[in-house]
């Protein structure tokens, strides 16, 4: 049994705080996830420091939800979250095994239990990350076998709490009724995170970052029809935060290269080839239009 | 009599700790586990029943022990067997093979001395608790 510990050198052994400061940096925004995050790593290394002085108290309940509208960084948290935990002692290995109701949900009577332990199994020592858990239970249906997946993930999540962590992801309105239906799954969830959307300015920022990792940037031209497009593009319909974002860079960059090779006698410099420059941007349709197009709306409809 | 076959079975049983740290050694060396069971002991039987499929790319033993734990809850009376297969060569060959589990009261063999031609002797070993029972009642009481 040890008598002190030092914090700082647990910190250290541990690497969290490197975590946490990365955790900071590379997501924008975010800040209520992040102090839970930070409140979890806390707790956690509390419990590493009362392990080690022979206080020990029962695992904690890890399993979280984390609920959010589209393109708000569920995932990647998640991705982050395993690698805490991991480095905090409380999942061994670390990796993270992603799945939706079509890996953990048979077709067929006898077919779900396989494949849900299956996954199951896979997962143990790590994360099970269930992106869109709602669609587990389908309330129209009374033949569904997803009720078959529920009863056996909750068994799990209670019986082998050393072995597995197991998050939740999906639209906030949706897991609300999900639980709603399922009164076991919320009360055996410690953790409910909530994600919020971006301003504007957080945007603008994540496509700062975005560029940056792909080597481009915005002449000061291009960032103030930037800050305009996410103004525009906010109020259409689909909106998914960084995941629009990140499409709309994708196009940009198509819009980049299709002017530079335009010119065929042209010398490029490397400045020449990163910058994104503001007709790049402008030639957007959600510029020529304040009528959402009607792709987008038929994507809307099916989505209600 | 205990009987003694593949790795580990002159030690005293493993304990659920010790297992998953020997599958885990299994899994880090990308070896392929599997879960067998049997009431034949025989030595020569190495025909063992399959408790589900082998268990290919887990990355933690707890994923196993699950199973094997399932495995006891039916054939708690049985012997249950891990096997390691390594399939690198390019086919499946045992690397590794231990009893997991055992009956509580294992009668053990009999030797039978058969006379033949010239004097010579052969030799036969009968499982008591095979010959008594049927398949499935074997060690059940």
């Amino acid at each position: 049994m040890q008598e002190q510990v030092n914090l700082r050198e647990e910190l250290e052994a541990v690497g969290i705080g490197e975590i946490l400061k990365q955790l900071d940096q590379e997501l924008i925004g975010l800040k209520p996830v992040k102090t839970r995050i930070q409140e979890i790593a806390s707790l956690l290394l509390v419990e590493r420091i009362r392990r080690k002085m022979e206080l020990t108290s029962e695992t904690p309940t890890l399993h979280m939800s984390f609920t959010g509208n589209p393109g708000t960084g569920k995932t990647t948290v998640a991705l982050r979250m395993a690698d805490i935990l991991h480095r905090l002692g409380y999942v061994r290995r670390g990796h993270v095994v992603s799945v939706t109701r079509d890996e953990l949900v048979g077709q067929y009577i006898g077919h779900t239990a396989p494949k849900t332990k299956e996954i199951l199994k896979k997962a143990m020592g790590g994360v099970l990350f269930i992106d869109e858990a709602y669609y587990l239970h389908r309330p129209d249906n009374e033949r569904d076998y997803g009720q078959e997946a529920i009863e056996i993930l909750l068994q799990v999540m209670e019986s082998q709490r050393e072995d597995l962590v197991v998050i939740l992801a999906g639209y906030a309105d949706r897991m609300e009724r999900f639980f709603s239906s399922n009164p076991g799954f919320r009360s055996r969830i410690a953790h409910h995170i909530d994600f919020p959307d971006y301003s504007n300015e957080e945007l603008l920022a994540i496509a700062e970052v975005m560029l940056r990792h792909m080597n481009y940037k915005f002449t000061s031209d291009a960032r103030d029809a930037f800050v305009r497009y996410i103004a525009l593009r906010k109020a259409q319909p689909l909106f998914s935060n960084a995941r629009s974002i990140r499409n709309a860079l994708d196009r940009i960059r198509l819009r980049q290269a299709n002017r530079l090779v335009a010119d065929e006698d042209a010398i490029l410099s490397v400045d020449d080839v990163q910058s994104v420059v503001a007709s790049d941007v402008l030639a957007s349709r959600v510029f020529e239009t304040s009528q959402p197009a009607v792709v987008e709306q038929l994507t809307d409809k099916r989505r209600r | 009599m205990r009987i003694t076959q593949g790795c580990f079975s002159f030690l005293p049983d493993l304990t659920d700790d010790q297992i998953s740290r020997q599958i885990q050694y299994c899994l880090s060396q990308n070896w392929a586990v599997n879960i067998e069971f049997t009431d034949d002991p025989h030595p020569r039987n190495t025909y063992w029943e399959m408790w589900n499929l082998p268990m290919f790319d887990l990355p933690d033993a707890a994923g196993v022990l699950m199973e094997l734990k399932e495995c006891r809850k039916v054939y708690g009376d049985r012997y249950i067997r891990i096997s390691g297969f390594d399939s690198s060569p390019g086919w499946e060959s045992v690397k590794i093979s231990f009893i997991v589990n055992r009956p509580k009261n294992e009668p053990g063999f009999r030797l039978e001395r058969q006379e033949s031609d010239s004097r010579n002797v052969r030799y036969t070993t009968t499982s008591y608790a095979v010959a008594e029972r049927s398949e499935g009642q074997r060690y059940s009481s």
